[in-house]
C-alpha cells in the first residue's frame, strides 16, 4: 500500500437494503495525477463519493484521506478534502465573494487569509472581476469555476469532482478540464474525477472503471488499453462494462 | 482545529443566514404579515367573544390583543423553525446541505450553529413585530423588551430543534405539507397562544391536558412572563428539556452511522 496516497479506499462494500451498490471496492489516489472514475449511470460513483465525504457511513471496509480514517478522524480527514458536487451547491442569492467567505469560515480561515486566498483562486480562474456579482447572474460555466475556486480555497490534498462538466457548453467544459489537469500536475494535488465523458481523459491520466458496484479495471490509460486489447479508451470502457 | 475555528465557522453560518434573510424580502414580509393579520383581524373580531380573567403575569384586565401578542411571537418562531427545516430539506435535495456537512467540523456543531442562526433571524422578526404592535398601542414594560431576549433564544432553539428533527425524517420536499397539517397547526391551536389554559379546561379536559404538555405552550408562557419582566420556572425547565430532547434526536438523525440519512439515501 502506498503510504503517500491522498486517498486509500480498502475493501469497501455498501448496500441500499438488499441492493448492493458497492462490492469490495479498493483503490488508491496518488498526488500529482488526475484519476478518472469512469462508470455508466448507476455504477456506484455517487455512492462512493458519499462514502468518501462521510455523508454516508462506511459499514464495511476502510477509507483514509491523507492517512486519516474518515470514520474515526472525520474532521482531520475532511480538512484535506475539496469537493465539487454534481449539482451546484452555491447560494444563488449571495455574491461570489459571500459564498467563498462562507466556505473560508467553515474551514476556520481568518478574514485576512480568506481574502488573500479568494483573490488568488479567483484570479487563477479569471473570476476576480466578478466577485461582487450574485451567483444567480453567472452562467453555468462561471458557476462551476467559482465552485472549483471554493473547493481549492483551503488548499486540499485531494480534489473530488462529481461530473462537474455536465450541462456545460464545449468551451466551458474544455477550459475546466484543462485547468483541473494542470492543477494536478503543477500543484501536486490528487484529483479524483467521476465522469462518463471519455473525451475528458488525458493520456497521462489514471483510470478506474466502476461497473455495477465493482472495479473492473484500474491503472494508467496505457495499462488499461493493453489489458483490454483495445486502441481507444472508449472501446476499452465499452468492453469492460458489457455483459454482467 | 481550535476554538477560533469554531468561532469563525459559527459566525460564518449565522452571517450567511442573516444575509439570506435580508436578501429574501418576500420571506421577511410574509413572516410579518401572518402574525399581523392575527393581531389586527382575528384578535379584533374575538375581542368581544373571549372574556379574560386576571391571570399571571397580568395584574389587570387586558385586551385580547395584549393576550395573544406573546402567542403570536411564538407563532413567528414556530413558523421560522419550520421554515428553517423546510430550507434544510430543500438544501439537501438541491445539494447545498452537502457543502455544510462535509466541512471539517463535528456534525453536532454544524447543526447547532444552523439552529442559532435561525434563532437570530426569528428574533429580528419578533422585534419588528413588537415595534408594530407598540405602534398599535400594545405596550409591555420596557424591561420586558430586554428580558424577552433569553426567552426568545431558548424558545427559538427549541422550535428550531424540532424543525431540524423533522427535517431529518422528511425525505422529499413534497412531504413537508404534512408537517403543516400534523405539526404546526396542532401545536399552535392546542396551546396557550390564543386562549388561556383555564378557558380550555372549561370546554374539554383532554384538550386542556394536551395544551398543558405541549412544548409550544410552555415556550409561549416563557415568552409571556419574560415580556412582563417575570420568570416562569416551570416553563423554562419544560422548554429547556424539550430542546435537549429534540436536539439530541436531531443529531442522531443526522449521524451517518446511526440516523436516517443512509436509509433515505440523502445527503
Amino acid at each position: 500500500m502506498n503510504t503517500n496516497a491522498a486517498l486509500t479506499v480498502s475493501d469497501v462494500s455498501f448496500s441500499y437494503g438488499a441492493k448492493k451498490a458497492l462490492d469490495h471496492v479498493g483503490f488508491e489516489i496518488p498526488p500529482g495525477h488526475c484519476t478518472m472514475l469512469l462508470g455508466p449511470n448507476g455504477a456506484g460513483k455517487s455512492t462512493l463519493f458519499s462514502l468518501i465525504t462521510r455523508l454516508y457511513d462506511t459499514p464495511n471496509g476502510q477509507i483514509e484521506l491523507c492517512g486519516y480514517d474518515i470514520k474515526k478522524r472525520t474532521t482531520r480527514a475532511l480538512a484535506n478534502l475539496g469537493i465539487v458536487f454534481q449539482q451546484t451547491t452555491l447560494d444563488l442569492d449571495l455574491t461570489v465573494m459571500q459564498n467563498l467567505r462562507y466556505h473560508a469560515a467553515l474551514h476556520g480561515m481568518s478574514r485576512k487569509v480568506a481574502a488573500q486566498r479568494i483573490h488568488e483562486e479567483l484570479e487563477r480562474l479569471d473570476m476576480f472581476e466578478r466577485r461582487f456579482e450574485k451567483v444567480r447572474q453567472l452562467n453555468g460555466g462561471h458557476r462551476r469555476r467559482v465552485e472549483i475556486a471554493r473547493a481549492l480555497l483551503h488548499k486540499p490534498a485531494l480534489l473530488l469532482l462529481d461530473e462537474p462538466t455536465v450541462g456545460l457548453d464545449v468551451p466551458s467544459r474544455t477550459s475546466i478540464v484543462d485547468y483541473v489537469h494542470s492543477l494536478a500536475r503543477t500543484g501536486h494535488i490528487a484529483v479524483l474525477w467521476a465522469s462518463h465523458l471519455i473525451d475528458e481523459i488525458y493520456p497521462d491520466d489514471r483510470l478506474i472503471v466502476l461497473h455495477k458496484g465493482k472495479i473492473r479495471a484500474a491503472g494508467s490509460v496505457d495499462e488499461i488499453l493493453q489489458s483490454t486489447g483495445t486502441a481507444m479508451v472508449k472501446d476499452a470502457f465499452f468492453r469492460l462494462t458489457q455483459g454482467d | 482545529m481550535n476554538i477560533l475555528h469554531f468561532w469563525r465557522a459559527l459566525w460564518g453560518i449565522v452571517g450567511r443566514e442573516l444575509r439570506r434573510f435580508v436578501t429574501q424580502r418576500e420571506r421577511f414580509i410574509s413572516a410579518l404579515v401572518r402574525p399581523l393579520i392575527w393581531l389586527f383581524v382575528f384578535a379584533a373580531g374575538f375581542r368581544a367573544a373571549l372574556g379574560l380573567a386576571i391571570t399571571p403575569p397580568y395584574q389587570t384586565y387586558i385586551l385580547y390583543e395584549v393576550y395573544i401578542t406573546p402567542g403570536l411571537i411564538g407563532m413567528i418562531q414556530l413558523f421560522n423553525g419550520m421554515q428553517s427545516s423546510l430550507s434544510m430539506v430543500y438544501d439537501r435535495e438541491m445539494g447545498s446541505m452537502r457543502s455544510l456537512l462535509v466541512s471539517p467540523l463535528p456534525r453536532w456543531f454544524l447543526l447547532v450553529s444552523k439552529l442559532l442562526a435561525g434563532t437570530f433571524v426569528s428574533i429580528l422578526q419578533v422585534y419588528v413585530f413588537l415595534a408594530i404592535a407598540w405602534a398599535y398601542k400594545i405596550h409591555a414594560p420596557w424591561q420586558g423588551y430586554l428580558w424577552i431576549v433569553p426567552a426568545l433564544i431558548l424558545s427559538g432553539l427549541m422550535l428550531g430543534a424540532l424543525g431540524l428533527l423533522l427535517s431529518s425524517f422528511i425525505k422529499q420536499l413534497e412531504n413537508f405539507a404534512g408537517v403543516m397539517n400534523f405539526v404546526i397547526f396542532p401545536m399552535f391551536f392546542l396551546s396557550t397562544a390564543l386562549y388561556p389554559l383555564w378557558k380550555l379546561k372549561e370546554s374539554s379536559l383532554l384538550l386542556y391536558q394536551l395544551a398543558k404538555y405541549n412544548p409550544f405552550s410552555q415556550a409561549v408562557e416563557l415568552i409571556r412572563f419574560a415580556l412582563y419582566g417575570q420568570f416562569n420556572q416551570e416553563a423554562l425547565l419544560y422548554t429547556l428539556t424539550s430542546f435537549i430532547v429534540f436536539i439530541t434526536a436531531a443529531i442522531i438523525g443526522y449521524n451517518p452511522s446511526k440516523g436516517m440519512m443512509v436509509k433515505k439515501g440523502g445527503g
